[in-house]
């Protein structure tokens, strides 16, 4: 029975650290440099790794090297509701194209090489994402063990059709798959299940999983100064997590490329990402605000003790889409490009697709990612779910699309938009947060320096929001 | 009676409805925390009867048997005649109205 006791909720969470730090071989505390601030870059150089010998992991693994592809017909229609000049050229990097359909091949591969490397039997990660698949893809491959800890279900066990299908693809690479109901609690599941197996924490938020993306920023910054010369302007990136822009734009940088970072979300603007209820009344599990603000603005809420994906640090520039604004983009890519991918991954294409639009002829805007389609994961599906789920599905003006009720079609292509977020206001909602779960932090220079950078601000704006 | 060794999903309750985490929403609260798993049953048992597994990676868990054989049953969903409206009109946007009509 006491063995029964340890195992308990609470008992089990306050073991969180422990369990994590023997289960990626990384003492965090040891970078704890101040009553808030931390070493990140010493967090980012744990992982051991050059960047050089990551491209060398994911490549060997299959990953990485994916075409950029100049989306004309897209581009074309954007400059139809451009001002004379404006419009500019739109490429967009097939992220698809790596085995197991999206860039999270790249946080996978350097996770599970190293779970191999340090003699871990498996790797275990909780996500209902493209995250899940692309870990058990690189542990097949390498011979380890993956189980995937899924939020799969609503009180009733009624799925989302994409969450679904990554149930199917994990399962398909060989990997055991937990599906939960909907709650937070499913990482007290998951931390007995690090512990009983002893497996290798691939978390989304390692070291490891976000240096492995630092690869697609600099062959973003490589590909288009091949293709065209220079360059690119802007690189829209889809932002849940914040590992996506935060790896991207530390790959821009490495090459010295300074094009603006955009970070770009679904809004679903009055949906709690833990409401049973709510669960199925969104169509997008990923590329969402429910996960783009919370990590933008609190980042250590993740399953790591220090989260290495900092999104805040590197976003120029934040702005959300609408649901029917992606799904129109999704097919228009289809139809017009002769892709069939998404839709999450084309957040940041129907984003780029207004932003293109206050641009000129010669820029260059660049969306880093696609992501593989099929039954279950594709508008088609996802439509018809959100139908049988009781959202009104109709052509008008995206701007009146009510998340959970309604997905607004736009009535024609120069309706997309995307609407900015107040940037300081989330700079100033980092501060917030940080010092409302600090509420003893007696704040040092250390912090204050910390803080600006966290929320790439300055001092003095930090000194004047605490 | 499903037979030692078949390929089973089961389901078992993780935290009852009154003792979920502080602070998630009350629709949640209400409902206990539910996990399935799958893997191959390691006696002879009968729907909604306890059930033992070995799973793909070689654990072992308990539940309620809930599904002999499960498999897969996403598709790509019902009609949606919008999706047929998107592409017609860009392309008369981009390339005129003209038809082989």
């Amino acid at each position: 029975m006491a063995k029964d006791k340890e195992m308990g909720y609470a008992a089990v969470m306050a073991r969180k650290n422990r369990i994590l730090m023997d289960s990626l071989g990384i003492d965090f505390s040891k970078f704890e440099t101040g009553t808030i601030a931390f070493d990140y870059e010493g967090v980012m150089a744990a992982t051991g790794m050059t960047f050089d010998e990551i491209r060398r992991i994911q490549l060997a693994a299959g990953v990485g090297d994916t075409p950029m592809l100049e989306m004309r017909n897209i581009t074309a229609l954007a400059r139809k509701y451009a001002a004379p000049g404006m419009g500019a050229r739109i490429f967009i990097k097939d992220e698809a194209a790596n085995p197991s359909g999206s860039f999270k091949d790249r946080r996978a591969a350097t996770a599970v090489y190293t779970a191999k490397r340090l003699g871990f039997k498996g790797v275990a990660a909780a996500t209902s994402g493209n995250y899940g698949a692309a870990v058990a893809s690189q542990a097949a491959k390498l011979g380890l063990n993956a189980i995937i800890a899924q939020e799969c279900y609503d009180s009733r066990k009624v799925g989302q059709p994409e969450i679904l299908e990554k149930t199917r693809k994990c399962e398909a690479f060989g990997a055991e798959v937990i599906q939960m109901t909907v709650g937070p609690e499913l990482f007290y599941k998951f931390l007995t299940i690090l512990e009983e197996t002893g497996y290798f924490s691939a978390s989304l938020y390692s070291p490891f999983g976000i240096s492995g993306v630092e690869t697609l920023g600099s062959e973003v910054a490589l590909q288009i100064r091949r293709l065209t010369g220079k360059d690119p302007d802007a690189v829209i990136v889809t932002h849940a997590g914040g590992g996506n822009i935060t790896g991207t734009a530390r790959g821009l940088a490495r090459e010295g490329c300074k094009a603006q970072v955009v970070a770009a979300s679904v809004n679903l603007k009055g949906l709690h990402m833990a409401s049973d209820g709510h669960f199925n009344r969104k169509s997008f599990t990923t590329g969402h605000t429910g996960f783009g603000f919370p990590f933008a603005t609190w980042p250590d809420r993740s399953d790591m003790p220090r989260n290495a994906a900092r999104p805040l640090r590197y976003m120029d520039r934040y702005v959300l889409v609408n649901q029917g604004e992606v799904f129109y983009m999704t097919q228009l890519l289809a139809n017009l490009e002769g892709l069939e991918r998404g839709p999450a991954g084309n957040t940041s294409l129907a984003a780029a697709f207004a932003l293109a639009q206050k641009m000129p002829e010669d820029a260059i805007i660049v969306v880093q990612e696609t992501e593989y389609t099929g039954a279950g994961k594709h508008i088609q599906p996802q439509l018809a779910f959100a139908k049988k789920s009781g959202i009104d599905i109709r052509f008008g003006d995206p701007a009146e699309e009510v998340p959970g009720e309604s997905i607004v079609l736009p009535q024609h292509p120069g309706l997309i938009a995307a609407r900015d977020v107040d940037m300081d206001g989330l700079r100033k909602s980092l501060i917030r947060n940080t010092l409302r779960n600090n509420p003893d932090a007696d704040l040092t220079d250390i912090d204050i320096e910390f803080l600006a950078a966290e929320t790439n601000s300055s001092v003095a704006f930090v000194r004047d929001n605490i | 009676m499903i037979k030692k060794g078949t390929w089973v999903s089961i389901r078992a309750t993780i935290l009852e409805a009154g003792s979920r985490a502080e602070g998630i929403p009350a629709d949640t609260a209400a409902m206990p925390l539910v996990m399935w798993v799958k893997g191959h049953l390691t006696a002879d048992c009968t729907l909604g009867n306890r059930a033992e597994v070995r799973t793909a990676t070689g654990r072992i868990e308990r539940g309620i048997l809930e599904e002999a054989e499960p498999y897969t049953n996403v598709d790509y969903g019902g009609f949606v005649p919008e999706l047929l409206r998107i592409g017609a009109d860009a392309r008369k946007i981009l390339f005129g109205g003209e038809t082989h009509g």
